[in-house]
Parts: C-alpha cells; structure tokens; sequence
C-alpha cells in the first residue's frame, strides 16, 4: 500500500528541476565586435569572471501546487523561473516539464505599441502559441475579462501601463495552463484588478493547476501559496511550509 | 530533428503569420498607395537604370529594361531579405528574454516577408512583359522555380547572419557593403559574356544569385525550361546553405540570450 501511494505521487510531478546551475559570464565589457574579440583573444581574456547565478537547485512540483519563490532582489528567483520556461539553458543539470505552460515571464512581453489592443490580443496569444481559431474563440472573454471594451482600437502605446498588464494578465490565463508562471505581476495594476487576479489563479487552482508565483513580498505568498521555496545567493535557503518560509525571509 | 523542426513550425505558423502582417501594416502605415509601392518601386527604379545604361554604357542586350528589371527584382528580394534578418535576433531581444519563442522564427520571418514582397514585384515583370510585347510561353510560369531556389537560399545565408550578428555586431555594417559588392558580382546590368576572359568570372559564376538570376531570366525572357544544370546548381546551394543556416544557428541559439 504504502509503495503504492509513493508511486501515486511521483506520477504527480510536473516539473522536476535537478541540481541546476546558471553560469554567466561577467566579463566587465561586453564582447561584440570583431576586432575586440581577437584582441581579448589573444591576450586569453574572453572568458574570465564567471558568475553563478544559481549554483546547484533541485526541487519537485506536484500537480496543484501553488509554489511561491521568495527572496531578496539578484538572489537568483527570475533566473529560475527563466529556466524552467526554457527561456535560459542551465549550464548544469536538467528540468523535466510535464504538461503544457504558460510560458510568461512579463506580461505583456511582446505587445507592439503601434497595433492596437484588439491587433496585440492576436499577436500576443500567437505569441503564446495559439492558433487562430482558437484567439476567435476566447477573443471576447479577454476583452470581458481585461474590461477594455472602449480601447480596443486603441494603439497600446496610449495606454498606462496598469491597462498594458491588464491586457496582458487576461490573454496569459484565458487558455487556462496546466502550469502558469507568475513574475511579479500582482504588483501591477489597481487593487480591484489585483483581485481579480487573484482570483483568476484561485480559479485555475481549483481545476488542478499548478502556479509558481515569484515575489520578493512575503504577504503576497503567504495569500497565495501552499508551499514557498527561499532563494537565497543561488542556493535553497528552505523549502516547506508557506507560513514557516516567509516568517524566517521577514526576520532575515 | 527534422520533426522537431516542422512540429514547432506548425504550432507558430500563427505567429509567423502575425508577424509579417505586422511587417506590412507598419512598413506601408499612412502611405496612399500602400502595397502597390512594391510594384512601381522596381518600375521606376528600371526606368533610371534604363535610362543611364541605354543611353551612356550601352550593352548589346534586348529587352534591356525587361532584363534589367528581372535581375533587380530577384537581387532585391536577397538585398531585403538579409539586411532586414541580419538584426533580426538583436531587435527581437525585449521578446527572447521574456517569452520562449523557437528563435529561427525571427530571421525566417524578415525572410518571408521580403519574399511577399518579391511576388508582387512580379507585377512589376508582368508590366514590362506586357510593354516589350514578349510573346507568351508556357515556360514563364515556371517563373517561381528560381525563386524557390533563391527563398531557400536567403533562409539559410539569413540564419546564418543573424546569428553571427549576436556575437558581432560590426557584421550589420561589413554587410552593407558587401551587398554591394555583391549587386556587382551579379550579372544585373550587365551581360554575363562581358565578364569573359576575367578573373571576375569565377566569383560571378560561384555566386548563387547568378544561377537564379539566370535561370529567371531563361524561363520567362527566352522561353526556355531551366536546364538540369540551373537546377541542379539552384537547388543545391539552396539546400545546402539550409542545412548549414539551422546547423550554425542550433549551435550559437543557447546563448543568444547572453549576448543580446
């Protein structure tokens, strides 16, 4: 029974990160022309200061878990975060995605200011990987949920940039993911909208999926989420209890 | 690898789609005349030509302006292509670093979007066809054979270059001149029996854009199939620099986001 129960839960691992590293390499200027590469070349300079990002973390999700990644700013959060939606290639080690993800890291990344909100609804989701057919389908409920209604021809770049995130949040979550990554997007935007939100993740929490929040406020996680994983200098600090995690971060 | 590629192809077709609209809607924004600038930009770019080589160089060509035109579009089609996907990766930067997109989608698009562009110049040959009252063959509608060729081609020297353009940025000015050296290694405005008995010839003769430009000029000027040489030079180069374009670009993407 008991091996039973364990084999149950592994199946429930969507993402799986293992013992990754970031390495970047910090050399004080930046190396892009021809003439300077051979220099630097010569004098065996290109590849020297490295700098570790994130030295070696592994952790598990399970399906309907709400993650919270905390710490303090260049603590190595957004680095995670980046890997896991395979924006960055770690240097070291390996994570394992199952499912489909939301693969959003800013809202509104990728919003051309000279289209407007109903030309950026379209680009953006193909940007997200949908099809055509399927943005006809959801084109209302992201201009119901946005309430941008009046904008629509609008150009973005006319907009505030609460309106953009809005804009942004609503086409990010109408597909409703398996996995959705959250950076530090609740900071944006009025408080209705962020509770609107919130509730809007509380939603996709019901249907079992799973969302990693990245904050370096504490009381959004301790709302949010059920689990919460300190980052600190590229290595875990700790990992557990929500309540217990965000308690030793404010003391720290 | 081959699966991989047409799979996430597919999934982005949409994208692609958007962005090359988008490439339109901004490149012709408040312009009257709108797409139809890609047909009179090659007429009267033919007419100056003309006007300069029939009256002060002369070569013994027919249809000098129709072989004018036939060499400028298809040179055009490489020019905008390349330059447009040479910085492509670099301005796509606010997105790569947010948003996983596979990221050939940004040379391949600057790409096909030249090439759109390419097809309504065609109009333009269309018009001299008409005006020089070439009779019709069969064989002008093998007109898309060399373009095929030269599509693929400029996919391939594209993603190369855009590439290299992430780790160097000097390549974005190099290759400005080098396309013009290039427009001169072409046989565009001149006959390609001039360069004859000169070392010229070699770089004319190994330079891709010669085969397509001629073999053009075969199936829609003299009513010629292209021959299995045309072909065969035509479709290799294509592939070849395909296969090498995705091999150096697969190579270098990991770390685009590093450099950009």
């Amino acid at each position: 029974m008991a091996e039973q129960a364990l084999t149950a839960k592994e199946s429930d691992i969507v993402i799986s990160v293992k013992d990754v590293a970031m390495e970047f390499n910090m050399s004080n200027l930046k190396v892009d022309s021809i003439k300077e590469y051979f220099v630097r070349l010569v004098k065996h300079e290109l590849f020297f200061k490295s700098f570790y990002a994130l030295k070696g973390v592994s952790f598990d999700v399970r399906r309907g878990e709400v993650l919270g990644l905390i710490g303090f700013n260049g603590g190595g959060k957004s680095t995670m975060l980046k890997i896991i939606a395979g924006i960055l290639k770690p240097t070291r080690g390996s994570v394992e995605v199952k499912g489909t993800l939301s693969p959003m890291i800013e809202l509104g990344a990728g919003f051309d200011p000279d289209l407007t909100a109903r030309e950026n609804i379209f680009l953006n989701g193909s940007i997200l990987g949908y099809s055509k057919e399927f943005m006809q389908e959801v084109f209302e409920e992201v201009v119901e949920f946005s309430e941008l209604h009046d904008f629509l021809d609008t150009p973005v770049k006319n907009f505030s940039s609460g309106m953009q995130a809005r804009l942004g949040f609503s086409v990010a979550t109408v597909v409703r993911p398996e996995i959705l990554i959250v950076d530090e997007v609740l900071a944006v935007g009025d408080y209705k909208f962020q509770e609107k939100c919130k509730n809007r993740i509380r939603e996709l929490m019901a249907d079992n999926a799973t969302v990693i929040l990245v904050s370096h406020d504490s009381n959004q996680i301790e709302e949010m989420c059920t689990r919460a994983i300190w980052i600190d200098h590229g290595l875990i600090k700790e990992d557990g209890d929500t309540m217990a995690v965000c308690e030793h971060y404010k003391n720290a | 690898m081959l699966k991989a590629y047409a799979e996430t192809f597919n999934k982005y077709k949409y994208l692609l789609y958007n962005l090359i609209s988008r490439d339109f809607r901004v490149k012709y924004r408040r312009s009257v005349l709108g797409i139809l600038w890609s047909m009179l930009n090659p007429i009267l770019m033919v007419l100056i030509l003309n006007a300069v080589f029939s009256r002060v160089f002369r070569f013994e060509i027919d249809n000098f302006a129709l072989y004018l035109i036939s060499g400028q579009t298809l040179f055009t089609f490489f020019n905008e292509a390349t330059s447009s996907s040479i910085f492509s990766i670099v301005e796509a930067s606010s997105l790569i670093k947010k948003v996983y997109i596979p990221k050939y989608l940004f040379p391949m698009e600057k790409v096909l979007f030249a090439f759109v562009n390419c097809i309504f110049s065609m109009l333009a040959v269309v018009v001299m066809l008409l005006i020089y009252k070439v009779p019709f063959s069969w064989t002008m509608l093998l007109f898309f054979v060399p373009l095929v060729g030269e599509l693929m081609f400029a996919c391939g020297f594209s993603l190369i270059i855009s590439c290299l353009c992430v780790f160097f940025r000097d390549l974005k000015h190099l290759y400005s001149v080098l396309l013009t050296a290039w427009m001169y290694m072409t046989p565009i405005i001149y006959p390609i029996s001039i360069v004859e008995g000169s070392w010229i010839r070699y770089i004319v003769y190994l330079n891709p854009l010669t085969t397509y430009v001629e073999t053009f000029r075969s199936v829609v000027m003299y009513g010629q199939t292209p021959s299995a040489e045309q072909l065969l030079v035509g479709f290799g180069y294509g592939i070849i620099f395909m296969a090498l374009g995705l091999f150096i670009f697969r190579k270098g993407q990991d770390k685009f986001i590093l450099n950009v």
